[in-house]
C-alpha cells in the first residue's frame, strides 16, 4: 500500500475537534478525491497528513514507514505538498520548480538537480516558460508550475489543496487530467481536495466524502448515490450517467428564492 | 524513486545564471574600487600608489601611511562591514517577515538603540561633551553608550521575539510588534530629552548621528565577527528563505520548519543591528532600500539577492563616507545623510524605470 492513514483525530488549539476517526489506504497509481462542504476538514486532513499539523492520534505510512516521526525534510523526500494559495516574487519558473529540490540539496544543486528541472519542465510542457517570472503567468501556468515543483521533490505520495479552486474550466480539467497522468505514469499516489463533485468523479479513483470531519462515505466514481451527496452537501441531486460516467446535477428549484421587504413605516 | 527523465537543462537559464554571478562579480569590483578611494580621498589626497605602499607595510612619505593606515583603513572596514551587516539584516527581515518594509526601523531596533544611547547620556552620566579642535562633539563614555544601545536594541528584538512566540510567528505579528514597539521607544527618547539641559540633549542628538569615524580597531574586529557569522548564517538558510518566498505553507511542504527559520533570521539580523548601531550610531536606509535596489536588478533568489544586496550596501556606505569626507572637507558629515542622499535617487530611477517599463 502506498499511502495508509489511521484513525487521524485533529483538534486545534482551543480544544475543538477538526477531524475524527478518519482512515483510508490509496494504492500505486490511484488518485483521492476528499470532498465535502466548506469546513468540513477537507484542508486539515491534507495538513495532518503532511505533517503541517500535528493530528491528536493517528497514524500516517508511506510505504510502510510511519511519517508523521520523520524529520519535515525526510517527510517532504515522501510527500510533495501544493498548497491551496502561492506567492508569486520575481523568480523565474525554472528557479521556482528548482525550489522543489530543497529537500535533497546540501548546499547547492547539482547538475542532475538542474536536469531533473529540466526533465520536470518538458513532462509539464513548461520549457518554453522556463526564462518567465512568475508574475507573468496565467493561473493555469502557475498551478502546473507548483505540480512541477511537488514532482521534482520525487515523492511517493502527491497532496493537493484544492488545485483547480482558481481555475477556469479548461484549465480545470488540464489539470487535473495532467495530475492523473503523472500520477499513473509514475506509479505515485495522489489525494486531492475538490469541491466540484463531477470533477472527482472524472479525474478520481476513490471518493471520500467528509462531513463534520468525519469520513460519512468512502465510494468509487461509479458507486456514488445521490442520497450520499444530498446528505453531506444537504442539497437535493440527481446522479445520472453521461457519456459512461456518472455526473452529480443539483435540483435546481422552480421558485425563485424569496426575500421579505420589509415595508417602509410613515411618520 | 526516479520518476523524471534527464532533461537537458537550457541554456538561456545557465547565461541568466552566469548573468547574475557577474552583477556579483561587478559589485566586488565596485567594492574594490570604492575601498581604495575611501583610503585615498579626504582632507588629503593620498595619492594610490601610497595607499597599497602603506597597506603592504611598506615606507610612505610623510604622513601618508599613519593617514592610511590608522585613520582612513578602520574607517573603511567599519564602512563595509556595517553596509555589508546592514544591508544583509533588511534583506533576510524583509524575506522572513515577507514584508517589502523590513527593516531595522520596522522592527524598532533602531529606535530602542537611541533610547538607550539617550538613556546612558541622561541617567549613566555618559554625556559629557568634548569639544574637539574641529568643533565637532563626542560622547565622552562612548563604550558605556554602545553597550547601553545594544542592550536596548536586544531587549527590543527579543521582545518581538517574544511576542511572535507567545501569538505565532506570523509575519504581521512580528511587524505590529515592532512598530509598536519603536513608537515606545522614540517616545521613551523624547521623554528624556524633554528634561534633559542642553548638554545632554546635544550628545543625545549627536550620537544619533549614524557615522563610520567613531569605529577604532577594537570595533571593527567586533563588527568583522559578527558581521561574519551573521552572513554565513543568512547564507546556510538561503534556499529557506527562498521556500517561504513561495509562501509559509509550500515552505512547510519542502521541510522547512518556518516558525524556527523566522525566529532564528529575525534573532540573528536583531544581533548584526544592534552592535553595528551601538558603535556607529543609527544608520538608516541602507538595511531598508539596498535589498530592494538588488531584487529589481537580480531577481528574489536569495543565492545571488544575499551576496548582491552585502556588495550593494558596502558600496553604498563605503561611497558615504568618502563623500562625506570630501563635500565640506575638513568637516566631516555624518555618513548617515549621504547614505539616504546617494540611495534614494537610485532607488526612485529604478522604481520609476520598473513601472514605465511594465
Amino acid at each position: 500500500m502506498m499511502l495508509s492513514v489511521q484513525d487521524i483525530r485533529a483538534e486545534y488549539r482551543n480544544g475543538q475537534l477538526v477531524l475524527d476517526n478518519i482512515g483510508f489506504s490509496l494504492d500505486r497509481g490511484r488518485t483521492l478525491a476528499v470532498l465535502g462542504p466548506n469546513g468540513a476538514g477537507k484542508t486539515t486532513l491534507l495538513r495532518c497528513i503532511n505533517g503541517l499539523m500535528k493530528p491528536r492520534h493517528g497514524v500516517v505510512r508511506v510505504e510502510d514507514i510511519d511519517v508523521l516521526n520523520l524529520h519535515p525534510n525526510a517527510i517532504a523526500h515522501r510527500l510533495g505538498y501544493v498548497a491551496q494559495r502561492h506567492e508569486v516574487g520575481r523568480v523565474k519558473v525554472f528557479d521556482a520548480v528548482l525550489l522543489g529540490r530543497k529537500p535533497h540539496m546540501v548546499w547547492s544543486p547539482s547538475r542532475a538537480d538542474l536536469s531533473k528541472v529540466s526533465g520536470a519542465l518538458d513532462r509539464l510542457g513548461l520549457r518554453s516558460l522556463a526564462l518567465r517570472y512568475l508574475d507573468e503567468l496565467s493561473g493555469g501556468e502557475l498551478q502546473t508550475v507548483c505540480i512541477a515543483r511537488a514532482l521534482v521533490q520525487e515523492p511517493s505520495v502527491l497532496l493537493l489543496d484544492e488545485p483547480t479552486s482558481s481555475l477556469d474550466l479548461k484549465n480545470r480539467l488540464d489539470i487535473l487530467a495532467l495530475i492523473r497522468r503523472i500520477v499513473r505514469e509514475h506509479r505515485m499516489a495522489a489525494v486531492i481536495t475538490l469541491h466540484d463533485i463531477n470533477l472527482g468523479l472524472r479525474f478520481a479513483d476513490q471518493l471520500l466524502f467528509l462531513k463534520d470531519g468525519r469520513v460519512f462515505a468512502q465510494v468509487e466514481p461509479d458507486a456514488l448515490k445521490a442520497e450520499t451527496v444530498a446528505a453531506v452537501y444537504g442539497v437535493a441531486v440527481d446522479v445520472v450517467r453521461h457519456d459512461g460516467q456518472k455526473v452529480v446535477i443539483p435540483r435546481i428549484s422552480v421558485e425563485p428564492p424569496t426575500f421579505k421587504q420589509k415595508n417602509k413605516e410613515t411618520p | 524513486m526516479s520518476h523524471l527523465n534527464q532533461g537537458r537543462i537550457p541554456s538561456a537559464y545557465a547565461a541568466y545564471t552566469r548573468r547574475k554571478t557577474k552583477v556579483v562579480a561587478a559589485l566586488m569590483l565596485l567594492c574594490a574600487v570604492l575601498f581604495f578611494a575611501a583610503l585615498s580621498l579626504g582632507a588629503v589626497h593620498v595619492p594610490l600608489r601610497e595607499v597599497i605602499r602603506a597597506l603592504l607595510g611598506l615606507e610612505t612619505t610623510g604622513y601618508w601611511g599613519i593617514i592610511v593606515r590608522d585613520i582612513r583603513l578602520p574607517h573603511a572596514l567599519a564602512a563595509f562591514l556595517a553596509g555589508a551587516g546592514l544591508a544583509a539584516a533588511g534583506a533576510a527581515m524583509q524575506s522572513i517577515l515577507r514584508n517589502p518594509l523590513g527593516s531595522p526601523f520596522t522592527l524598532g531596533l533602531s529606535q530602542a538603540a537611541a533610547f538607550g544611547a539617550a538613556f546612558a547620556v541622561m541617567g549613566l552620566g555618559a554625556g559629557v561633551m568634548q569639544s574637539t579642535q574641529t568643533d565637532a562633539v563626542t560622547v565622552a563614555r562612548s563604550g558605556l553608550t554602545a553597550l547601553t544601545a545594544f542592550g536596548a536594541c536586544m531587549a527590543a528584538a527579543l521582545i518581538v521575539i517574544g511576542i511572535g512566540r507567545l501569538r505565532g510567528a506570523t509575519p504581521e505579528v512580528l511587524v505590529l510588534s515592532g512598530v509598536a514597539l519603536g513608537s515606545l521607544f522614540s517616545a521613551g527618547t523624547m521623554f528624556l530629552q524633554y528634561f534633559a539641559d542642553d548638554v545632554q540633549l546635544a550628545a543625545m542628538v549627536f550620537w544619533t548621528f549614524g557615522d563610520v569615524g567613531r569605529a577604532g580597531w577594537r570595533e571593527v574586529g567586533y563588527m568583522a565577527a559578527v558581521v561574519g557569522v551573521g552572513v554565513a548564517f543568512f547564507s546556510i538558510n538561503r534556499w529557506n528563505y527562498n521556500a517561504i518566498d513561495a509562501g509559509d505553507q509550500t515552505a512547510r511542504g519542502l521541510g522547512v520548519r518556518v516558525e524556527r527559520v523566522r525566529l532564528m533570521g529575525m534573532m540573528v539580523a536583531a544581533m548584526l543591528t544592534a552592535v553595528i548601531v551601538a558603535f556607529l550610531g543609527v544608520i538608516g536606509f541602507v538595511g531598508l532600500v539596498c535589498p530592494h535596489i538588488v531584487r529589481r536588478i537580480i531577481g528574489d533568489d536569495h543565492r545571488f539577492l544575499l551576496p548582491a544586496t552585502c556588495l550593494t550596501g558596502s558600496a553604498l556606505l563605503l561611497a558615504a563616507d568618502t563623500i562625506a569626507r570630501l563635500v565640506l572637507a575638513p568637516h566631516v558629515l555624518p555618513v548617515a545623510v549621504l547614505t539616504a542622499f546617494l540611495g534614494a535617487p537610485a532607488f526612485l530611477y529604478l522604481l520609476i524605470r520598473r513601472s514605465v517599463g511594465s
